[in-house]
């Protein structure tokens, strides 16, 4: 954004009200009553959160003292404990390395593959473009069933392999169809003159349509990554050795089964920390990751990125 | 993941115009003569190409054990086919699978009366409400459950609401009576409808505040110079304005009315048991995945899939009955 934008942005919105003259002034009680219903919406989201996030910081005085339950407040002392405990080796320990590599190599090869495919169909006289694109709307339009693809993964024999949480779910078909339509919207000037410089389909693609396309390809990148994050149905279903897991089966057994974490799970044996909080500190680190890209995902709906995909 | 579907439309729609243009524009060489011309392009695109392909169409010959006695051990080619006895179960009385049907529809209804419009009341309730910052940060706060996998939501209403969770802590603290929902199979519905609401429902009005954007705002500029109030004006400006839009979310629903979150009921199922918790989803899961009944399980599969694409076609026929252009166009 330019100084004079920032400058425009600025000015509109230090204006006192938007308020159109037609428009009568708001009316202060129903203002106040939306007010609290949506605040009181937004605290049933924030709350858990928060609970989570101190009882994971809760030292055993502290929990005893809530009677082993949930608290809001930590205590007087914030206790690293139980992520010391969860993250000195062990089962979580190496989940959380499963899922962050699953994440990064999923995400750059969904990315590559879907950016590849989209920009194959988004070329409208390219080669056999048409019925590739009614396959891909096919594929939006149903999904091939659990156990037929069951049989597919073992056929491939990739049942308990990493690559089972990968190779499946590479290409989003929806998130092809959002590319390509992003890819036409750029301008056919470009193409046109690059082409006439001698610009292979390769170089047009590296060094004009992906840095124009680097929104869409944030946002899609961001979506196939909370997606691979997120990953617990095909873990569930392909996955069977616990050496293997990824953190959302480790959240499955040990937060929501609440099966209990011994010293032998986590690789430290001496004086562990309350159960309730090391499960907390999992949740904590699996929501993390979220939080994080959570801000760039909204800077593009501001954008307009996606909306506009909404409104086409 | 019903937000993706809401998103079809409109991006079908755009490629489907684009990609008639250019047909009837160029048509340069014969189809040889392209495949050598694109061979650079094609290499670009056929990894997902292949991808797609493999994972979404070459299933669908796994069907075929729905048919068949299949075993693991004998694989699809050598089981001997059996006609159409794994589909007993749609004759023969199958009690686990009418429950799971009946589950399924009943979830399916409630859901769709009860999560369906909540979206639509929190979009007019953020739009109306004046300064854009704190709408912002409301925003921000509400559609950020839909970011978080199922194990995570079911994870934390079980510290919120569960029998050691926050809130029944606190009751016990204060001498009052405990409330328990979790695992208790008669509020199953209420859990997982409650549960929907809150990973979603924020998510949802994004589509309902693009389109309340798009209201002309010389309609309302009219309608006050005539002497409607803001009741009057979301009455007869806003609502019917949105009318289009619920009609072709209500009916995009239908058509995916026999999925109804496979995640978040497999997640919860097991201290509930299964006549209150088991849907088609998690039937073909417990019977072909874990019960080794593979032949009806696939069939299961297969029904519900056909039925699924047929309720899409159907639906798409209502929407155009109705005027709405659909997931797609005619």
């Amino acid at each position: 954004m330019t100084t004079l934008e920032q400058a425009a942005a600025e000015g509109t919105r230090t204006r006192t009200s938007k308020r159109p003259v037609w428009m009568e002034r708001p009316n202060p009680i129903l203002q106040v009553i939306k007010f609290i219903a949506l605040l009181i919406s937004a605290v049933l989201v924030i709350l858990p959160f928060w609970s989570v996030l101190a009882t994971s910081f809760a030292d055993r005085q502290t929990l005893n003292n809530a009677a082993g339950g949930m608290v809001m407040w930590p205590g007087r002392t914030l206790s690293l404990d139980a992520y010391k405990a969860v993250l000195s080796g062990g089962v979580v320990t190496r989940a959380l390395v499963i899922s962050i590599g699953i994440t990064f190599v999923g995400t750059i090869l969904s990315l590559a593959a879907t950016a590849g495919l989209a920009y194959w169909l988004s070329r409208s006289r390219s080669f056999a473009a048409k019925p590739i694109l009614l396959l891909v709307l096919g594929a939006v339009l149903f999904s091939p069933g659990l156990i037929p693809s069951y049989l597919l993964v073992k056929q491939l024999n990739l049942l308990d392999n990493w690559w089972s949480l990968i190779l499946p779910v590479l290409v989003n078909a929806f998130n092809v169809i959002v590319m390509r339509a992003f890819f036409q919207e750029l301008p056919a000037e470009l193409f046109e003159s690059a082409a006439i410089d001698g610009a292979s389909s390769l170089t047009i693609l590296t060094r004009i349509v992906l840095p124009l396309s680097k929104a869409v390809l944030a946002v899609i990148g961001l979506f196939y990554a909370v997606a691979y994050w997120n990953a617990f149905f095909n873990a569930l279903i392909y996955i069977q050795t616990a050496d293997k897991w990824p953190m959302a089966l480790v959240l499955r057994t040990y937060v929501v089964n609440q099966t209990s974490i011994g010293g032998e799970d986590i690789g430290s044996s001496a004086g562990l920390p309350p159960q309730l909080s090391m499960e907390m500190a999992i949740l904590v680190i699996a929501i993390l990751p979220i939080m994080i890209v959570y801000p760039f995902i909204q800077k593009h709906f501001a954008k307009g990125v996606m909306i506009g995909a909404v409104k086409g | 993941m019903s937000q993706s579907s809401l998103t079809r439309p409109v991006g079908e729609a755009v490629t489907t115009a684009s990609s008639a243009e250019a047909a009837k524009g160029h048509r340069h060489g014969t189809r040889l003569q392209r495949l050598s011309r694109d061979k650079l392009l094609i290499g670009i695109g056929l990894p997902g190409a292949i991808a797609l392909v493999l994972f979404q169409y070459v299933p669908l010959l796994g069907n075929v054990i729905a048919f068949q006695n299949y075993q693991p051990y004998l694989g699809i080619t050598e089981a001997p086919f059996i006609g159409l006895q794994n589909f007993s179960f749609l004759w023969g009385g199958n009690p686990t699978f009418y429950n799971a049907l009946l589950n399924t529809l009943i979830l399916t209804i409630i859901q769709t009366v009860l999560v369906f419009p909540v979206p639509l009341v929190l979009a007019l309730l953020l739009s109306s409400l004046a300064g854009e910052r704190l709408k912002r940060l409301l925003q921000s706060i509400l559609y950020m459950p839909h970011f978080l996998s199922w194990v995570i939501v079911v994870a934390l209403f079980q510290q919120m609401l569960g029998n050691a969770g926050m809130l029944n802590t606190f009751l016990i603290q204060h001498g009052l009576p405990q409330f328990h929902i979790i695992g208790v199979p008669d509020l199953f519905r209420v859990l997982i409808t409650t549960q929907a609401i809150w990973k979603d429902a924020g998510w949802g009005t994004i589509i309902f505040l693009a389109a309340i954007s798009q209201i002309d705002q010389e309609q309302y500029e009219a309608a006050a110079v005539d002497g409607a109030n803001s009741w009057r004006r979301l009455w007869h400006i806003t609502l019917p304005s949105l009318k289009g839009l619920f009609i072709l979310l209500l009916i995009l629903r239908l058509g995916n009315s026999l999925n109804v979150g496979f995640e978040q009921i497999i997640l919860q199922q097991g201290p509930v048991g299964l006549q209150a918790s088991e849907v088609l989803d998690t039937w073909v899961f417990n019977n072909g995945i874990i019960g080794g009944n593979w032949g009806m399980a696939a069939g299961v599969g297969l029904v519900k899939m056909v039925v699924g694409i047929g309720l899409v076609i159907g639906a798409n026929k209502l929407a155009h009955i109705f005027g709405e252009r659909g997931v797609y166009e005619k």
